[in-house]
């Protein structure tokens, strides 16, 4: 694996969302394995996750993007045959330690999926609904909460007078977007987002887009992409993702995205990202 | 051109068969309305639905008493057999470890192929006495009958709401844990209610299945053709009453027998319309 240098202090100091500050660390893995049964998916993953930034996942198909994406929340629990060894810190506590709280971790790891998951009720219980099961049931606490969320995600004036329609209706642009809204709404610190724009159009992509970079003022965003333009158009930090010689998927190089795509360390890198293969 | 043929005679094999099974219910159809529909005409259709005496000897045809007869059996079958059905499908689809669910599914659907005689014998040995000594009355009863055919059902609302649940786009399941929910929130408050026109449309064939049900609750009900006050009564059906007195009707009697399957047939015509409109509609 190969890591540039320390951060250029002009990329992430110079940015008015990082106020002045050096971003502290969010995310932390350490020597990273997973395991579905006896195929070896991730291995030896070891990074840092900037607080308040937008960091991206790219690599070719196969190679373990959303795997790692889903260690962050772990929606990996779902799978039976999955296992983890080494270390994941958020905020310095271990996502993978017997006494977290999995309910807990994800009120704190929001996820936007890969297709728009609209729950089949209405705009508003689509984004009450989190808030409601965390015990929030005032109705006024709730209107609050809606549109404080669909305000973050530039839908409130188009939707403040269909609050009662169902979220299905919506094209799929605004769907998305209303996912994003209702991942906002429980308060989360990071927004996992595991190739969010891929079922939209270019329009919705750039509003998504946006989107991103303004939610990186309050919140860490990790995207998996397969958009190399989207990576380098948003992201800090990005995380080149391959199979390595034994055919597991790694890191293969991480660093400020700038420097990631002006000037790659490996070859394999300045490879896929100039599109010779992947 | 050989080809041709083939393609030709096959479709129209197919289309004989359908056919004939087609016609089988239009015949049963049309046989039971002329049967039965000269009664209804002599004692007119509000006498014979709403009429509160069942009596042939005296020529009385009053099957209101059957019909609340039938509505009581069915509701209490409905009360006690879909939130056990309901959980049932969702321990299933949702907790059951593959060991558990391997075992179960084939002994629910084993359930379904009970002969409903065996239902009713059971019935009349365990549940009739234990309601009779533990709770008073005959124990032939509205609560008897209602156990039994609430038992009757599971098998068809545990099968189709698994179904149903199981069929649900992964992402909804998925969204629900990414808010943070629990596993039972994100059941109860996402998946449930996305399945919802599924398992409404199972509670109503359940609920067909329930009202046509003749055998069993033959043995267990008591079949007084009365008003019950309590559900401890006994009653009779629309179904009981066909299956008791069909042996030996005749004349008027007879045909008020066919009368009362007209009533049947209509009404569970109409909750299969509904349970077909229900699952559609999504």
């Amino acid at each position: 694996m190969i890591f540039h240098g320390a951060v250029p202090e002009s990329k992430l100091n110079g940015g008015s969302r990082m106020s002045g500050k050096s971003p502290n660390i969010k995310i932390k893995t350490k020597n990273l394995n997973l395991h579905y049964g006896t195929f070896h998916a991730l291995g030896d993953v070891t990074m840092d996750i900037k607080e308040r930034s937008i960091t991206a996942i790219i690599g070719p198909s196969g190679c373990g993007k959303s795997t790692l994406l889903r260690v962050f929340n772990r929606m990996n629990d779902l799978i039976p045959s999955c296992r983890i060894t080494g270390d994941v810190l958020l905020d310095g506590d271990s996502v993978y330690d017997k006494s977290t709280d999995v309910v807990e971790l994800r009120k704190k790891v929001g996820m936007v999926f890969q297709k728009p998951n609209i729950f089949p009720m209405s705009i508003y219980d689509n984004i009450a609904i989190g808030p409601r099961r965390h015990g929030i049931s005032r109705k006024s606490r709730l209107n609050e909460i809606v549109e404080r969320s669909l305000t973050r995600v530039a839908l409130w004036d188009e939707m403040k007078d269909s609050l009662n329609r169902p979220g299905l209706e919506l094209p799929a642009g605004a769907q998305q977007r209303l996912c994003i809204a209702r991942a906002v709404a429980v308060e989360p610190d990071v927004i996992l987002m595991d190739e969010s724009c891929s079922a939209l159009d270019p329009e919705s992509t750039m509003k998504v887009e946006e989107l991103m970079l303004s939610l990186a003022e309050k919140y860490t965003i990790i995207i998996v992409t397969h958009n190399m333009e989207q990576a380098r158009r948003v992201s800090d930090m990005s995380a080149f993702m391959m199979l390595n010689e034994n055919r597991v998927g790694s890191l293969h190089e991480y660093g400020p995205t700038i420097e990631l795509f002006t000037n790659p360390q490996s070859k394999v890198t300045e490879d896929y990202i100039t599109g010779r293969f992947g | 051109m050989k080809n041709g043929f083939k393609d030709k005679l096959s479709e129209r094999v197919f289309l004989a068969l359908a056919l004939s099974s087609i016609s089988a219910i239009a015949l049963i159809t049309v046989f039971i309305v002329i049967q039965g529909a000269p009664i209804i005409g002599k004692v007119g259709l509000r006498d014979f639905i709403f009429g509160m005496t069942w009596a042939p000897s005296q020529g009385k045809f009053g099957i209101f008493p059957m019909i609340i007869g039938s509505l009581s059996v069915t509701l209490g079958a409905v009360v006690l057999g879909v939130p056990v059905g309901i959980c049932g499908a969702v321990f299933l689809a949702e907790f059951a470890p593959a060991a558990v669910r391997n075992l179960f599914r084939p002994a629910i659907q084993l359930l379904a192929g009970i002969p409903s005689v065996v239902y009713g014998f059971w019935g009349l040995i365990f549940i009739v006495p234990f309601i009779r000594d533990n709770l008073g009355g005959p124990g032939l009863s509205i609560l008897a009958g209602s156990i039994v055919l609430a038992i009757m059902i599971l098998p068809t609302i545990i099968t189709i709401s698994e179904v149903q649940i199981l069929a649900l786009p992964r992402q909804y399941k998925e969204g629900a844990l990414a808010l943070g929910m629990t596993h039972w929130q994100a059941i109860y408050s996402v998946q449930l209610p996305a399945a919802k026109s599924g398992i409404v449309a199972a509670v109503v064939l359940g609920i067909g299945r329930a009202m046509g049900e003749t055998m069993a609750v033959i043995m267990v009900l008591g079949n007084a053709p009365g008003i019950p006050t309590s559900i401890l009564d006994p009653v009779r059906t629309l179904t009981t009453n066909i299956g008791i007195e069909m042996g030996y009707a005749a004349g008027d009697h007879r045909q008020a027998l066919f009368a009362t399957g007209i009533v049947l047939f209509v009404i569970i015509m109409i909750l299969n319309i509904t349970a077909q409109f229900i699952t559609r509609k999504k």
